[in-house]
């Protein structure tokens, strides 16, 4: 019989699970991994490096490009962390908008993510519910931005302006006659308000459905319950942070423990795992999916309610009115000083954390005083958890991998920066 | 949360009295400096103490001081509140505490600029691994005791450390790929270091009536 001998594999950079430019050099000792080293850096920017060079605000469009798919939630805690330092006041209706978007990115990560974990493990359908869904909320993110993800729509301040009171239209193509233009376009004749909440109506039916393919679905539980497997005291240790930690059971969400913006006015609960497994993460974020919902509902209720402005009226901060600057020399001048030289920031240091749809996003931001900062450091929730892979991937079967690179929710614009 | 700080500021104090080199509050946040030699038994007491429980090591950042506040205001303003002592590099350390739900800065200063040396804490919080690989990169400092000390960020084979003050924007090289030697090819950058926006100070209070 011949000798077997460990063997070493590559798994990535250009692998469709790897979720991204992993490379993952693999020792095997048959089919059980015996070894796990993440190379990491393919998608290495120095954002935080460019940070130096730029002002303040021509930094926000970066954030974007971290996180790719929750965009606006790493702008979040970037226009926090100035805020913070600065003492810069932001109008509530800005707040709330900040929220409802938070949630609205949440969601489209979950979406992004249950689809994409799902293919990994061989339920291929999953992927075209899902991003049904991610299209409506593209388009609302569209509405308010321009850009369908990467919207740069949080300021210092605020928010880059108020809610739209029209959505764009669908309109005749090769593709659509009128008749399915008309059906198209039902859920767009209102506000942006109106079109996310006939979404937010619809949304926990469609929850429903992913979970009937899923939760009781054999296959699927054969590929995650008991699988990549993390204790609590483990988990912390190991610097897990949102649904990671929360999956393990303990009770832990930034917008419950340490509020910002309107979190602590709004009705919702956290979601917690018990053992700790692939698919106690599933259920977690499926969970938060419905809770993310609720939030949105409440936060449209309140956005028809309350109109009011959306930046803060100090100029030094935040651009004046087209039209008055059309007008006033003052506010001419402040835009121009704005827009080249860019605002100073105190000196001083600050972090600033938001309860990211990965867990806890951090910005660390040294000013010196001038107008870039002197410093800013990311704290990418990935990070951390990419770094676990080996020890929770270790004595697993090398498919059991792609089930954990999977719920661990990886992607490189943020680990890699 | 400002009673907790209170308290925890006093816990401190009472843990550390001879190590705290500097425990400040700031914007609500609480910034302790230690020294290099007396790193590793505060943070391991930071942990274990029951008081203090610090499980959660969240984020390790390297910072190079060099060009602080140097060349571009008149009075070369430092960190007022750090005793910076003319030392360049520095880590800063995140910790949170689950159970306490509070937060600390911990800055520890590296003594020797010329080759920056602080202790791994990779035995206290495993997640300190990566983090502290990322500033051994990115910064050259040397973290004495970490299992596995090579760069992650950078590409194979890179030279320097990127996010120190005098490295430029621009990198030092630029690969292409080479059709007669097919292969790719690194050569020095041709690049034109420019600077869009300049850096400036304003006095305080600049432009507010």
């Amino acid at each position: 019989m011949a000798e077997i001998k460990n063997y070493t594999m590559n798994f990535g950079p250009q692998h469709p699970a790897a979720h991204g430019v992993l490379r993952l050099v693999l020792e095997l000792d048959g089919e059980v991994i015996e070894r796990a080293d993440p190379h990491i850096g393919l998608l290495h920017r120095a954002t935080e490096k460019l940070a130096e060079h730029k002002t303040f605000l021509q930094t926000v469009p970066y954030m974007d490009r971290l996180d790719y798919v929750s965009m606006m939630m790493n702008e979040h805690a970037y226009v926090m962390a100035i805020e913070k330092l600065a003492g810069i006041e932001v109008p509530v209706r800005a707040q709330y908008i900040r929220v409802m978007y938070d949630e609205i990115t949440r969601i489209l990560n979950h979406l992004l993510w249950l689809g994409a974990h799902a293919l990994d493990l061989g339920a291929m359908s999953l992927m075209f519910y899902t991003f049904r869904e991610r299209e409506d909320l593209m388009d609302a993110y569209e509405a308010v931005s321009g850009a369908r993800m990467h919207a740069a729509y949080y300021r210092p301040g605020g928010v880059y302006r108020d809610l739209p009171d029209s959505m764009p239209q669908y309109e005749a193509s090769k593709i659509h006659n009128a008749a399915a233009v008309k059906k198209l376009n039902e859920n767009r004749q209102g506000s942006l308000l109106d079109f996310l909440d006939d979404f937010a109506n619809r949304f926990p039916r469609h929850v429903d459905e992913y979970e009937t393919l899923l939760t009781n679905n054999r296959i699927w539980k054969q590929r995650t319950v008991g699988i990549g497997v993390v204790s609590p005291e483990r988990a912390m240790a190991l610097g897990f942070t949102g649904p990671m930690l929360r999956g393990s059971g303990v009770v832990w969400d930034l917008r419950k423990k340490q509020p910002y913006e309107v979190y602590d006015k709004l009705d919702f609960d956290i979601p917690v795992g018990v053992e700790g497994d692939c698919y106690d993460r599933y259920l977690v974020r499926v969970e938060e999916m419905r809770q993310s919902n609720r939030i949105i509902k409440q936060c449209i209720a309140w956005l028809r309610q309350n109109p009011g402005p959306v930046m803060t009226d100090d100029l030094k901060f935040g651009p004046p009115k087209r039209e008055s600057m059309k007008q006033n020399m003052e506010e001419l001048i402040h835009h121009f000083k704005l827009f080249t030289e860019g605002f100073h920031v105190p000196a001083g240091e600050v972090y600033s954390a938001v309860e990211h749809a990965k867990g806890e996003f951090g910005i660390y931001l040294v000013s010196d005083g001038a107008n870039k900062p002197y410093r800013m450091k990311i704290r990418a929730p990935g990070f951390p958890h990419l770094a676990s892979l080996e020890e929770m991937a270790k004595g697993h079967m090398i498919a059991d991998v792609v089930a954990i690179i999977g719920t661990q929710d990886i992607v490189f614009g943020e680990i890699d920066r | 949360m400002a009673t907790d700080l209170n308290i925890l500021s006093s816990n401190l104090n009472e843990a550390f009295s001879d190590k705290v080199v500097s425990l400040e509050e700031r914007l609500g946040e609480l910034t302790l400096v230690v020294k290099a030699s007396d790193m590793l038994g505060v943070f391991t007491r930071l942990r274990d103490d029951a008081d203090l429980r610090f499980e959660e090591l969240i984020d390790v950042c390297g910072i190079d001081y060099s060009a602080y506040g140097s060349e571009l205001c008149e009075e070369g303003r430092y960190l007022p509140d750090v005793p910076r002592e003319g030392r360049r590099f520095a880590a800063v350390y995140h910790l949170l505490s689950v159970t306490h739900n509070v937060r600390l800065r911990v800055r520890v200063f590296a003594e020797d600029d010329a080759m920056p040396v602080l202790n791994s804490v990779n035995e206290i919080w495993p997640s300190a691994n990566w983090f502290e690989r990322e500033a051994f990169d990115l910064y050259g400092i040397i973290f004495v005791g970490h299992p596995d000390l090579r760069r992650i960020l950078t590409d194979y084979g890179f030279v320097g450390n990127p996010f120190r003050k005098d490295f430029p924007l621009s990198g030092t090289v630029e690969m292409r790929y080479d059709a007669a030697q097919k292969r790719v090819v690194y050569e020095p950058v041709t690049v034109e270091p420019r600077e869009i926006t300049p850096r400036t100070m304003r006095e305080e209070n600049y432009g507010r009536s």
